[in-house]
């Protein structure tokens, strides 16, 4: 137990940290990284809660998929810091009272006195042999499964509509048409002249 | 062999014990791998040159055999450069970031039935999040390279990487349901019975599409646009020189080995006998043991990744593009449910 505690704090303090660093430094790209370290430690924590499908997947959608979009993007762009960092000290007390208020709040619902170990009792440890992956499946398609349909064709309409809204027609672009250059055939691109031989001499005569 | 080590160690405290022997296990498996990469590239040079009518190196120890040996040893004692401009940090990291997932994804690969480092239940999911870390490095190396060829690289695998492990992911999608498990061992456990109970008959589109998205993950011929030499001199790896160099290709090299067993084991029976269930020829090969086959089978994928190199032009970008996502994606869609039908039924041997 003592042996998970110490990889508890080491991964607890290396997600707070980067996360602050997410917020805090200046170049964008330190931060997206920033960002993907929060993530994979995070996905640490929840291996330590016997949570190891959620950890793989928070590592395979949102460290190996999302994130890469991510960088890609901030790398691509030229982002101008300078106006951005304009009236910092003007909104800042805004800033401080919403973020104050945002504290106070969640320390209100997420404090011992709602989540402490009297009202949740400590789950109980599995053995090795406990498959996370099949029981979360089980649930998601017995009884939950209405929901997770739900889910899953909202995302699917939220797909499509960005495809539609980013679609545009340009008639200008020279794509290739790979279903019309599969279907040429020889002879609509090449036509056998049949000419009867000459010698050198005659042509010139 | 294990059990001999535990008596040695038994003096040491429990959690010491059983780090040291997970150390000596992971040794177990880098070194190997290690040793099959350096071989890996004189196979490569040795085999492209056979295809093309030249003997290849020949110079170094008897038929060229100490050729990787020479070459590691002189990018060991080449100067490591970094351009000026260059951000040095991301620099020395991106190599690194590139290594990691590409050796940390064997800690699941089972190479006999019980011969794991470590046995978890949704392998075949942990090796797909491991391996999709490595494109990070690719990125960070042609970002902080500050050169124009190198992030163009960058840009390329990146959109490659991301496109074709959709593909990739349908593929295992298919597989593990054949097989009922997302546990490496218990997928070749599920293809026991003959070559005919292998997965790759009936999941034969998908073979193919996993072995061609394996091809485009790795950034091997003819999907390496990433370091296309004709268009963007080198990609990605242009400004890198001697050990950081010799880092992005051992994670490549380590990372088509990686895909070529993982074929074997998903789709080939793994340490399965080809001989099962055909009487006589099973029980005169008997005596190989499993990971003999497994080996055999793995190093045959490898030749096709290095046949394909010698024999294929390279793909042109939006063709790469166009592959991934309107070919090979539709046809894995397809298959799922086609796979959820023939599952329902019964069909064939396989789902009976």
């Amino acid at each position: 137990m003592a042996f998970e505690l110490i990889i508890f704090y080491i991964f607890s303090a290396i997600l707070v940290g980067s996360a602050l660093a997410v917020v805090v430094v200046r170049n964008p790209v330190y931060a997206a990284l920033f960002l993907v370290l929060a993530f994979f430690t995070c996905a640490g924590i929840w291996l330590l809660l016997e949570a190891e499908f959620l950890a793989i997947t928070l590592v395979l959608v949102y460290v190996g998929a999302v994130m890469v979009l991510f960088l890609f993007v901030v790398m691509m762009l030229d982002i101008d810091l300078a106006p951005l960092k304009e009236g910092f000290i003007k909104f800042l007390p805004v800033g401080i009272a919403v973020g104050v208020i945002i504290l106070i709040q969640m320390a209100m619902i997420l404090g011992p006195e709602n989540f402490g170990l009297e009202k949740f009792a400590t789950p109980e440890a599995q053995g090795s042999d406990y498959s996370n992956t099949k029981a979360l499946g089980r649930i998601l398609y017995t009884t939950y499964v209405y929901p997770f349909e739900i889910a899953a064709v909202i995302l699917l309409v939220a797909i499509i509509a960005a495809i539609a809204l980013t679609l545009r027609k340009r008639p200008e672009t020279k794509s290739q048409n790979v279903a019309e250059q599969v279907k040429v055939r020889r002879d609509d691109r090449v036509r056998l002249v049949k000419m009867p031989a000459t010698k050198k001499d005659e042509v010139q005569s | 062999m294990i059990e001999t080590l535990q008596n040695l160690l038994s003096f040491l405290p429990e959690v010491v014990q059983s780090l040291i022997i997970i150390a000596v296990k992971i040794l177990a498996i880098v070194l190997p791998i290690m040793g099959a990469v350096a071989y890996l590239t004189l196979a490569e040079r040795k085999v492209i040159s056979y295809i093309q009518v030249r003997i290849g190196p020949n110079r170094v120890g008897p038929r060229g055999l100490l050729q990787p040996i020479a070459d590691a040893l002189k990018l060991i004692m080449k100067e490591v450069i970094i351009p000026t401009k260059a951000n040095p940090y991301l620099f020395m990291i991106a190599p690194v970031l590139a290594f990691a997932p590409a050796i940390a994804a064997w800690a699941v690969v089972p190479f006999d039935e019980g011969m794991v480092l470590s046995n978890i239940d949704a392998s075949l999911l942990y090796i797909l999040a491991i391996t999709s870390m490595g494109v990070y490095g690719v990125i960070l190396a042609g970002w902080a390279s500050n050169s124009k060829y190198a992030f163009l690289g960058a840009m390329r695998s990146a959109a490659q990487i991301v496109s074709y492990e959709i593909a990739m992911g349908f593929a295992l999608v298919t597989v593990l349901m054949a097989a009922g498990s997302l546990n490496l061992t218990e997928i070749v456990n599920a293809q026991q019975g003959g070559v005919w109970m292998w997965f790759f008959i009936p999941l034969w589109p998908m073979f193919l599409v996993y072995y061609i998205a394996g091809l485009a993950e790795t950034n091997r011929a003819p999907f390496d646009v990433a370091e296309g030499e004709s268009e963007i001199v080198a990609g990605f790896h242009v400004e890198y020189s001697g050990m950081s160099f010799s880092i992005f290709f051992l994670a490549e090299y380590a990372n088509m080995i990686l895909i070529a067993l993982l074929t074997a084991l998903m789709f080939c029976g793994g340490w399965l006998s080809p001989f099962q269930g055909i009487p006589g020829l099973e029980a005169l090969f008997s005596w190989v043991p499993g990971i003999i086959w497994l080996l055999l089978k793995t190093s045959f994928f490898l030749f096709l990744f290095l046949w394909f190199r010698a024999t294929f032009p390279r793909y042109r970008y939006d063709q790469i593009m166009r592959l991934g996502w309107k070919v090979l994606i539709p046809i894995t869609i397809l298959w799922v449910l086609l796979l959820g039908l023939a599952i329902v039924e019964g069909w064939g041997p396989w789902f009976g």
